[in-house]
């Protein structure tokens, strides 16, 4: 390759060329531009994206979406039945996922010795991370609808969701723990502290903002998620608020995909309403992520 | 880095077993309560093993989930009808025909379309912000980037049928129908878009300053030394990512269930017209509920079992890639 940028170069001087290398030149400035071309075109897509949301989903936005159960008349259908199965899928996702994901990171970062189980380990958390969501749902239907009987439940739901973030937790935790410095566990052992003391009052303290922010990110995928509990539990049609973890739900983007499925413009409108709701949600989360990060990377500094 | 990492490793369980040693020369006589700290040291650490244990029950509860009941629907219908066979249509009561093939290139379809938009794109703008892009610029462009890849796949699915659909494909494709593959693998390559160039700028980066310098001095230009001597050093990270992007394609749901429509095309399927993946095979069944112990049940186990299968390979192709090629630096 590079041999043949230098013929290219001799060429270019063979030929005496100023104009040669002029072309050259303007034509390395035309192409920057087609670069530049191609981000923007990112930043387009977003744009139009949103402005097409907003324009078919802003009329529709009213308290009382929010506040009405579904029904077939969209005038009077709101999310607040997916908004409570929302709420109960995620909390019970994070109280399963954070404490085994941290477990896990901790154990493959402070615990594991360095052998093939190891590498395996780490090497199925990375393949697991790349199994379709859809797959997870058929897993929760498999194992936890059908084997468990759990039905189409709250914590079948939960229970799949839990396992489809968990590989991201553990890859963000491991991360985070990694960046604490090795000096601080040295300190803690040479006073004789046992290898969980040093994890749970000197690694994890420091590595919990980096963790926190990484399950956040993660949580926000999960609430954005629709394949999985649809396959594996959640019901698109539901007119009433769960109330226990054996109960049926929907949640927010099930209502979305229920409302876009229907041919009727005054649901894709209620639709677009749902979207606005769901992106609002996550770009609070997210937006929460990001300020944990900003204000904890200024605090520590080693 | 790499070398801290391995003390690390190595400092910990170097301290334990000294713990450990200091409760046994003083048995009778354990003022410190090293016994009982010992003993829960060891059952935080069985624990911890656990936590770590959950993933890889996880992958045996998948593999063992999917073999189960896709051996049931083998025993039912033969392998060779399932991959060879060139028509799906498993709803109808009479003779109902389980061939794979035309959920396979659907599914391929959509990547293919996916692939053509999200490539070049994705390339570029990796080039750009990772060559081109002054620090401000980068500091606009990146979180727009994350921002697109944090959007649901509903959100995207729901812009393909509203939007993609109605107001760029059939303006300048009147037979485009309202569902079609079009629009979903449109949409599916806008949202990968963000992955492949975040992944391909990070292997740009790792290509060291020395190779840049070394090609201006030569003389070349910006887009010389980027296209002939930075994107060769990195093309193994760079076809990582492509890699990747297939694979996400592949497993796409939503956008497919939304925007492609529920008929399942021919074994060529007409990218204007209707398409079912196996992704949206799967959910659209599950929509109108398939009871335990049916066929039609143990059918989307066969089809999960095919497309976990396809990307698990596409998935181990690219970390391959990364671990053989990755060009050292010194």
């Amino acid at each position: 390759m590079s041999a043949a940028v230098g013929e290219d170069l001799l060429a270019a001087d063979a030929g005496g060329g100023r104009d040669q290398l002029r072309a050259r030149q303007r034509r390395a400035t035309a192409v920057s531009w087609v670069f530049l071309a191609a981000v923007v075109f990112a930043v387009v897509v977003l744009l139009v994206l949103l402005v097409a949301v907003a324009y078919r989903g802003v009329p529709s936005l009213s308290w009382s979406l929010l506040s009405s159960k579904a029904s077939r008349n969209a005038e009077s259908a709101g999310l607040q039945t997916a908004l409570f199965g929302t709420l109960w899928v995620i909390s019970l996702t994070a109280i399963i996922a954070l404490p085994v994901g941290i477990g896990a990171a901790i154990y493959l970062e402070e615990y594991a010795p360095r052998n093939w189980w190891t590498r395996a380990l780490q090497t199925n958390i990375a393949n697991l991370a790349g199994v379709p969501s859809v797959v997870y749902g058929l897993l929760g239907l498999g194992i936890f609808a059908n084997f468990f009987g759990f039905g189409r439940s709250i914590i079948t739901g939960a229970l799949t969701m839990a396992l489809l973030i968990l590989p991201v937790i553990i890859i963000a935790s491991q991360e985070a723990i990694r960046a604490v410095p090795l000096s601080l566990r040295q300190g803690a052992y040479a006073l004789g502290a046992t290898p969980w003391q040093v994890s749970r009052h000197h690694v994890l303290p420091v590595a919990m903002p980096g963790i926190l922010t990484g399950t956040i990110l993660a949580l926000s995928r999960a609430i954005g998620e629709t394949a999985p509990l649809l396959v594996a539990g959640a019901a698109a049609y539901l007119t009433y608020n769960p109330d226990s973890l054996t109960d049926g739900f929907t949640a927010l983007p099930i209502q979305i995909y229920n409302w876009t499925d229907r041919p009727q413009q005054e649901f894709k409108d209620l639709a677009a309403a749902g979207i606005i709701i769901l992106l609002v949600v996550l770009i609070g989360m997210n937006a929460g992520a990001i300020y944990l990060r900003h204000r904890f990377s200024k605090k520590t500094r080693w | 880095m790499n070398e801290e990492r391995l003390i690390g490793q190595a400092a910990a369980p170097g301290v334990s077993p000294m713990v450990m040693g200091g409760g046994s020369i003083a048995p009778r006589l354990d003022l410190s309560g090293a016994r009982s700290r010992n003993l829960s040291e060891r059952l935080i650490g069985v624990v911890l093993f656990l936590c770590g244990a959950v993933s890889l029950l996880t992958t045996v509860g998948i593999i063992g989930v999917l073999v189960f009941e896709a051996v049931e629907f083998f025993l039912e219908i033969s392998p060779l009808d399932f991959f060879f066979g060139t028509e799906w249509s498993p709803q109808i009561n009479q003779n109902p025909l389980y061939g794979v093939i035309p959920l396979i290139t659907g599914t391929l379809t959509i990547a293919i379309i996916a692939m053509i938009i999200t490539l070049p794109l994705g390339l570029m703008s990796a080039i750009y912000l990772a060559e081109y892009a002054a620090p401000p610029a980068r500091a606009v462009l990146k979180p727009v980037l994350e921002l697109l890849a944090g959007i649901p796949t509903i959100v995207y699915g729901y812009f393909a049928l509203t939007f993609i659909t109605p107001n760029v494909l059939q303006p300048i494709l009147p037979e485009t129908e309202v569902f079609n593959a079009l629009s979903a693998g449109i949409a599916v390559g806008i949202m990968i878009l963000p992955m492949v160039a975040s992944l391909s700028e990070d292997a740009l980066r790792a290509v060291p300053r020395a190779l840049r310098e070394a090609s201006f001095a030569l003389g070349a230009t910006k887009l010389e030394t980027s296209t002939r001597i930075v994107v060769p050093a990195a093309l193994s990270g760079i076809f990582a990512s492509f890699i990747l992007a297939i694979s996400r394609a592949v497993g796409e749901t939503m956008i497919i269930v939304v925007a492609a429509g529920s008929r399942p095309a021919d074994v060529i399927p007409n990218p204007l017209g209707q398409l079912q993946a196996m992704t949206s095979y799967i959910v659209l069944t599950l929509s109108g509920d398939a009871p335990r112990g049916t066929t039609e049940y143990r059918t989307l186990f066969a089809v999960g079992l095919t497309l976990f299968a396809m990307t698990l390979l596409l998935n181990i192709v690219s970390q391959w890639l990364v671990a053989r090629f990755r060009e050292v630096y010194q």
